[in-house]
């Protein structure tokens, strides 16, 4: 679901958030408007508002474990943690945790990637969120949710700054909802 | 360093050094990895750190919070956020979208590049470099030499962990290093 149906419509901080990603054209490859939240970080209201707004929705839902994907999902997820009390979880690449790990494939347009998880990070029962800064196909947020199922977890909800519109149809991902802040914008307004 | 005299240290750093786990042998043989994915599980600890470098650069008019990828990114917002100054990410090459400014540094064999957005910091600003460990030095060294060919003020690197024996401090070109714990680099 996107903020503005669910309790947030009309919310200025969602349009001034939404401004301050810029959209990069043709990046990684032609034809995608890559929309860049680094522009985000560099507004402090911007970036202290999309964090104020998850730790506003998921204080009071008990959770223990935010998850985030690695990269940009470190750089919401662990202020996420912080602002609600729970431990921060990294969903990392392969090889790049060192100690004993569950790993989850996923599918990439071409070919596959995969995402790790440290063993005993997480303990059965617990109520996790998912963050990344993004979300289009899905895939890289369901390996995750798949990853903390397995270790036991609750998953609550995923959490997204930005989710392309197909998913305000189809707002659950694995049976999990997915919370996201702001629509992919096609032409750069700011910047 | 947070911790260079026993019985000034403050309190909190203890319970932030155990909760660091040590893996053997990782990611090769004769390393010994500080692995702070536990001190992320700790929630008293984690905040802890937090705390410990924003009560020391809260008054320091910083305006830039520059995190190296990827461990820097989860302790270098929170700061950010809490003193008030924007986070720029140094990362891997090919990684941030837009024009970028690229630095190479020495690998134990061969080299590896930091980058950063272009326009991403303006000349005159006071900087923080952080990242969870020094080792060698080499990344955060590149990561001030990024920051200083755009007129950046880099006001001092901050880490978690130094391993002392590597003598990374002496690879930043004369800027200060705060750190929290040391640790054993082999």
């Amino acid at each position: 679901m996107f903020a503005e149906e669910n309790g947030l419509k009309g919310d200025p901080r969602l349009q001034h958030i939404s401004q301050s990603i810029r959209v990069v054209p043709h990046f990684p490859k032609n034809g995608i408007m890559f929309q860049d939240i680094t522009t985000l970080l560099l507004d402090h209201k911007a970036f202290k508002d999309t964090v104020d707004i998850f730790v506003d929705r998921y204080r009071d839902m008990h959770i223990s474990v935010v998850a985030g994907i690695e990269a940009r999902g470190f750089v919401f997820g662990s202020s996420v943690a912080l602002g609600i009390g729970a431990k921060f979880v990294p969903l990392r690449k392969p090889r790049k945790l060192p100690g004993e790990v569950i790993f989850e494939k996923y599918s990439l347009e071409y070919g596959t990637d995969c995402l790790e998880l440290h063993v005993g990070a997480v303990q059965p029962g617990e109520r996790a969120i998912v963050i990344d800064d993004l979300v289009a196909t899905g895939g890289t947020l369901s390996a995750g949710i798949r990853l903390l199922e397995r270790a036991g977890a609750e998953v609550v909800e995923c959490a997204c700054v930005i989710g392309v519109p197909e998913v305000k149809g189809r707002c659950k991902l694995l049976g999990k909802p997915l919370y996201v802040l702001v629509e992919p914008r096609q032409v750069d307004q700011c910047f | 360093m947070a911790s260079k005299d026993s019985k000034d240290q403050d309190p909190r750093i203890a319970k932030i050094s155990s909760a660091i786990r040590i893996i053997p042998d990782f990611p090769k043989p004769g390393i010994m990895f500080q692995d702070i994915t536990t001190l992320l599980l700790d929630t008293k600890a984690f905040k802890d750190t937090i705390d410990l470098f924003v009560e020391r650069y809260r008054d320091q008019n910083i305006s830039v919070v520059a995190g190296v990828e990827a461990r820097g990114f989860i302790f270098g917002p929170p700061i950010a956020l809490a003193i008030g100054a924007k986070f720029v990410p140094m990362r891997k090459p090919k990684k941030l979208p837009g024009e970028v400014i690229s630095e190479e540094y020495s690998l134990e064999y061969g080299t590896d590049k930091i980058e950063m957005h272009v326009g991403a910091v303006q000349p005159g600003e006071r900087a923080l470099v952080i990242d969870d460990l020094i080792a060698t030095g080499g990344t955060l060294c590149a990561a001030i030499k990024l920051l200083e060919r755009v007129g950046v003020n880099v006001v001092e690197c901050a880490c978690v962990i130094e391993l002392p024996e590597l003598k990374g401090r002496e690879k930043l070109g004369g800027k200060s290093l705060f750190i929290l714990v040391e640790g054993e680099g082999a």
